[in-house]
């Protein structure tokens, strides 16, 4: 039984908040996507609030010719692709020993603290770039896919996950002849299909959303991803900007071109609009997954 | 059940895992020895010249550096104490909103920026802020002078608290909404029958039942206070807002990867590290002692 309040006011007050909050969360994307979608003119008088003025597509248009953001789109998508099959393999072969506990598996523990070690000390960004360097991976999809490899906090996640399933499931299983390999994928692996859903789509966001590697460990253009692709292209102007004269800020912010970049922005964001859904539904499943332990 | 035959097939199973590690996360721990050498890239780090603690000396005597640390605390308190209080409260207001369907599509809208990276929302950020942005002119029709927030060391930190606040508190929401659905709804009965109006059951119930969540997620951000959040800044700043929003890993990278100091910026980053592990430890540890929390 729900118990509410009679107050109707305070009902009122409530759900009127609410969907301003809701409105403000979404206020400056819908106002960069009415940039994108409205004229020049428009845009650098001032106009565009949160509907196009002037509607017309060709800040599209133009993104469409330009080939290296299409060419950026790629390496993006090969190492989401690449970075979290990876990210997948790694976290479901790591979570499995360590979900045993330290009497079926004697070492867990020194594994245990050695993963989180890695987790919580870093040599730093100076010593990290010079051993990526120094293994050859400099302008390689590799240097994008390889060190972060091993997603820790996931492991722990799904080894929480895997540490939940009844131990009558292995014994049955064993008893039927099953290695530890069998019992891993046909056992632990479908029944956690929403925990690996959720730490998946939890790497999958991470290497698209990523710029800083793309930007320190990829000296050509053409091996950019789309998040430093855009990072070079509309915040690098204003991050040089030394001035506060409003002129000379609006030139340097005219160069790059604002109407352009809102579409490039806007384009950008599709691939996570599309699996948002999926996010929505599967994430707060694994966020809560792992904190919550009785 | 043990089987002594299955051990070797763990240690199989780990080890890409710890080789990967091993290689990306423990190799360049042993470059920490930049710090204390005057690195020449030519000569490697094994023929450098040995300082000791010169570069911290140096690091410690740099106003700039002090100026990078007093940054990163305020900026990182900030963002904390922001970053609980706002969820908290929203979470409050969205467990009293009674219509379902209403409350997911107001979750489904707020945790949207969370899942965008900070260099789309820079853009937009920009977008928003800018001379010609809707914020300004929002501030003129009230009869006021535009701003240039991002060019100004007064508004800079205020952009950043703000900024983060709004692209974090819907996810932050998740975890207190999972402790508000926790709190035995018998408890709302019997304050209901004592004759608890609305207000008291929040004061009574509710805010007690929730303590616990907000200790434990106020001692656990300890670890962060070294972290300001480097995309955000990195992708927001400017060299005229670097004395309110230079941080440690902003001036790491730019001391180090553009400026060749490669000992200082080392230095700085090992300065960091050694501290944010001590706060961390500590902070499971507490957490460990007084709430009987446990990662694994």
């Amino acid at each position: 039984m729900v118990i509410r309040g009679n107050n109707r006011l305070v009902d009122a007050f409530i759900y009127v908040f609410l969907a301003f909050v809701a409105f403000m969360s979404l206020a400056p994307i819908l106002n960069t996507l009415a940039i994108s979608l409205s004229s020049k003119v428009a845009v650098s008088a001032g106009q565009v609030t949160f509907w196009p003025v002037d509607p017309n597509l060709f800040a599209y248009k133009q993104v469409l010719q330009d080939r290296s953001f299409f060419v950026s789109f790629g390496v993006s998508v090969k190492r989401v692709l690449l970075g979290g099959g990876l990210n997948f393999l790694l976290t479901v072969l790591m979570a499995y020993p360590l979900s045993r506990t330290s009497k079926q598996f004697p070492m867990r523990n020194g594994y245990m603290w050695f993963i989180i070690f890695t987790m919580l000390f870093s040599g730093g960004l100076v010593p990290w770039y010079m051993t990526i360097n120094k293994l050859g991976l400099m302008d390689t999809i590799w240097a994008l896919v390889l060190p972060p490899a091993v997603p820790v906090f996931n492991v722990i996640l799904l080894m929480n996950f895997f540490r939940g399933i009844p131990k009558e499931l292995d014994e049955a299983a064993n008893i039927d002849g099953a290695g530890p390999w069998k019992i891993l994928w046909t056992i632990y692996v479908p029944v956690s299909l929403p925990a690996l859903a959720s730490v998946t789509l939890f790497s999958i966001v991470g290497h698209w959303n990523s710029f800083f590697d793309g930007m320190i460990l990829m000296n050509h253009k053409q091996n950019w991803p789309l998040q430093t692709y855009i990072q070079q292209l509309l915040v690098s102007v204003t991050s040089i900007m030394n001035t506060t004269d409003p002129e000379e800020i609006k030139r340097l912010t005219n160069l790059s071109g604002q109407l352009l970049n809102a579409a490039k922005v806007i384009i950008s964001m599709l691939p996570i609009a599309v699996i948002y859904p999926f996010l929505q539904r599967f994430f707060i499943h694994g966020i809560v997954l792992g904190s919550v332990k009785e | 059940m043990f089987n002594r035959s299955f051990v070797k097939y763990y240690h199989l199973m780990l080890l890409p895992g710890i080789l990967l590690l091993i290689l990306f996360s423990i190799v360049p721990m042993f470059g920490v020895t930049i710090a204390f050498e005057d690195f020449m890239p030519t000569k490697g780090i094994f023929r450098s010249e040995w300082v000791g603690l010169d570069n911290f000396n140096y690091m410690f005597s740099l106003p700039d550096s002090r100026q990078v640390f007093v940054n990163t605390i305020a900026i990182a308190v900030m963002k904390i104490v922001a970053g609980l209080a706002v969820p908290f409260v929203f979470s409050l207001l969205l467990h009293e909103a009674a219509n379902a369907k209403f409350k997911r599509t107001v979750q489904t809208i707020v945790y949207l920026p969370h899942f965008l990276s900070w260099v789309i929302l820079s853009g937009v950020i920009i977008n928003f802020l800018s001379l010609e942005g809707i914020v300004n002119r929002l501030i003129e029709w009230f009869g006021g002078n535009p701003v240039m927030f991002l060019q100004s060391n007064h508004w800079f930190r205020v952009v950043l608290v703000t900024t983060d606040v709004w692209k974090e508190f819907g996810w932050g929401t998740i975890i207190f909404l999972a402790a508000l659905t926790g709190i035995n709804p018998s408890l709302y009965e019997a304050a209901a029958i004592d004759g608890a109006n609305r207000f008291q059951r929040l004061r009574f119930v509710t805010v007690p039942g929730m303590v616990a969540t907000i200790v434990l997620l106020a001692t656990l951000s300890f670890g962060n206070v070294l972290n300001a959040g480097f995309d955000q800044i990195f992708n927001l700043y400017n060299p005229i807002v670097y004395q309110s929003g230079d941080i440690i890993d902003t001036y790491v990278y730019r001391a180090g990867l553009l400026e060749a100091q490669y000992g200082l910026s080392t230095a700085v980053g090992l300065f960091k590290s050694v501290i944010s592990f001590v706060l961390i430890a500590a902070s499971y540890g507490l957490a460990t002692r007084f709430a009987n929390y446990r990662i694994f």
